[in-house]
């Protein structure tokens, strides 16, 4: 089943073309990819399809309806966003700002249930959030407000997680936690991750599929072998890259080469 | 909360004992307890006494309360749904698109007005929702809108509706003392009648922003992350501005403008409890009741017989206070 079938977008800013021509599916389910140099287009895609934008020609379906035609707050109990920048430097503590994901779930003006507080409590249990609970948001790293944005959208309990460049900022142990996390999330509870990855070698250990984008058009688009070329990297991102096979988990890794 | 709501009272005697002739404390509780319903007490007071109390003072001093209220709650909620914390309906230009709509009531249509004083605040609102539009739609840029560029805007578009007023000022005549009234900011020689006008829309506004805690709590994770959430961000902006001015414009139309109360109040109590809005949001609704009425007993006292207009007072304390809030802002982005 498809849980979102992306049919001909093209997006304009102003006289700007960032899509052209743009189809795809995300199945119910898995694990999907978009990856492209900068400027490709991935993150107004993204935009498009967290309902934040709307493209200006085509189709996006999202459990067969258009996803313009959700309510705000329906659609937010569907889908949770990761944004690149994380949460700003505020001085609310971890637990309240993990508390704001339940937003969607409040009914007006009630405030928050046993069982909203007892889901926040094992997300940020789970996380290792808990210990921390009352620090001011302001006074973390970057990697561990990556991690407290990561429980705000646990705490959503969606059923697709958007992240758009998840690790950008993030060591790579941070990045490897991150990541981790996300990829237990989704075998525990079977939701659907839609990730834009810089790092295409993140994006060919955790994506079960993969869409390449290059200029605004789809360059390729299917499973990890299919997508991940050497050919067709070193064309898209102008750089020679060295294809091996990662020794533990059997999926292409790109190596670079200093001219 | 208690804290502050006991600091209300107590300034509220405070106050109402100090003037030209000054009132022995106990006096004046008892002469404002004998005013309550199901209280009994023999008059140990002249009537004159009783006069300067009830109908000269304390109307004054509620006055105060109420549009120190009015001004602080809609600076919280201005700064936290433009989460910039220089937002504060003066500094926007709310204010004096206000006072332009509430003197352009008094001197073009006068006839219309059938109500006649009632329908200021109206006036009032339109002004202050078009001198807001125009700053807000002078700050955007792509939909992308930074907190110096914002008060540029501010500035702009108060020096263009300042010039305005004074051009009405100068074609003005017999109206002219009220015009300048309002550009300075006055709480002198109001009666009951004035508390009761602005009853409607303080209460309207109060209940309306009093409903929106939690969204501008919201709000400050960013307004993309506030719509994954499921915030109509956009549609909820444009109301809690047009509450805001609403606020805004019944206090102008009433006393005038009177800067900073919405900008060194919030920020204070930031300070003190936190951002949090279901805190910040009463708080700073009383604090600024406090801050107004001791900033209008400071105007009315100082100087013994002479009255200096409450917006100076405000603005002594309060552009010092935007310079030190501008440099820290300046700072941090550097």
């Amino acid at each position: 089943m498809n849980l979102f079938d992306v049919s001909q977008v093209q997006h304009h800013f102003e006289t700007n073309s960032v899509l052209e021509n743009i189809s795809f599916q995300v199945k119910v389910g898995e694990i999907f990819g978009i990856i492209g140099p900068n400027g490709s287009g991935k993150s107004t895609l993204i935009r498009t399809m967290s309902g934040l934008l709307k493209p200006s020609q085509g189709e996006i379906l999202f459990y067969n309806k258009a996803i313009g035609s959700y309510k705000k707050r329906d659609l937010a109990k569907l889908i949770a966003v990761l944004e690149q920048e994380g949460i700003p430097p505020l001085s609310f503590t971890i637990e309240e700002v993990v508390a704001m994901g339940r937003y969607p779930w409040l009914k007006p003006l009630a405030d928050l249930s046993h069982l909203d507080e007892q889901i926040i409590e094992d997300v940020l249990k789970n996380l290792n959030l808990w210990k921390i609970k009352s620090q001011a948001v302001s006074a973390l790293s970057g990697g561990q407000r990556q991690m407290v944005s990561l429980a705000r959208a646990m705490v959503q309990q969606p059923k697709v997680l958007i992240l758009d460049e998840p690790t950008t900022f993030l060591d790579i142990g941070h990045q490897m936690l991150v990541m981790d996390h996300v990829r237990e999330w989704h075998q525990s509870q079977g939701i659907t991750i839609i990730m834009v990855l810089h790092d295409l070698n993140l994006a060919s250990q955790y994506c079960d599929r993969l869409l390449l984008l290059d200029k605004g058009y789809v360059q390729s688009y299917g499973k990890i072998h299919d997508v991940l070329k050497p050919e067709t990297i070193s064309t898209v991102y102008k750089t020679e890259v060295i294809m091996i096979e990662h020794p533990v988990q059997h999926v292409p890794q790109f190596l670079l080469t200093s001219q | 909360m208690t804290g502050l709501i006991a600091l209300l009272l107590v300034s509220l005697v405070l106050s109402v004992m100090i003037g030209s002739v000054n009132l022995p404390f106990v006096l004046s509780l008892k002469i404002l307890l004998s005013h309550l319903p199901l209280v009994d007490l023999a008059p140990s007071w002249s009537l004159a006494q009783d006069a300067i109390v009830w109908d000269l003072r304390l109307p004054r001093v509620f006055l105060a309360m109420v549009i120190g209220a009015m001004l602080s709650s809609t600076g919280v909620a201005f700064q936290g749904m433009l989460r910039n914390p220089l937002a504060d309906p003066y500094i926007l230009g709310v204010s004096v698109g206000a006072a332009f709509g509430a003197a352009s009531s008094i001197l073009f249509f006068r006839d219309l007005t059938l109500l006649g004083y009632f329908t200021t605040p109206i006036f009032a609102f339109i002004g202050a929702l078009l001198s807001l539009w125009f700053v807000m739609s002078l700050a955007s840029h792509h939909g992308q809108r930074d907190r110096e560029t914002l008060i540029l805007a501010g500035v702009v578009v108060q020096s263009l509706i300042g010039a305005a007023i004074s051009f009405l000022i100068a074609i003005s005549g017999q109206q002219m003392q009220q015009i300048v009234f309002w550009m300075m900011g006055s709480l002198a020689n109001r009666t009951w009648l004035d508390v009761a006008m602005l009853t409607p829309y303080m209460l309207v506004g109060f209940v309306y922003l009093s409903l929106q805690q939690r969204d501008l709590n919201l709000i400050s994770l960013g307004e993309s992350a506030a719509t994954h959430l499921g915030m109509e961000v956009e549609k909820k902006k444009i109301q809690i501005l047009i509450a805001g001015s609403l606020l805004t414009a019944a206090a102008v139309s009433v006393v005038g403008i009177i800067g900073f109360v919405g900008l060194i109040v919030p920020h204070l109590m930031r300070l003190i409890v936190g951002p949090d809005h279901r805190i910040l949001l009463p708080l700073s609704t009383l604090a600024g009741a406090i801050f107004l009425l001791w900033a209008d007993t400071v105007a009315r006292s100082i100087i013994p017989s002479r009255e200096i207009p409450i917006g100076v007072i405000t603005a002594f304390i309060g552009a010092p206070f935007f310079a030190y809030l501008l440099k820290k802002g300046l700072r941090r982005q550097v």
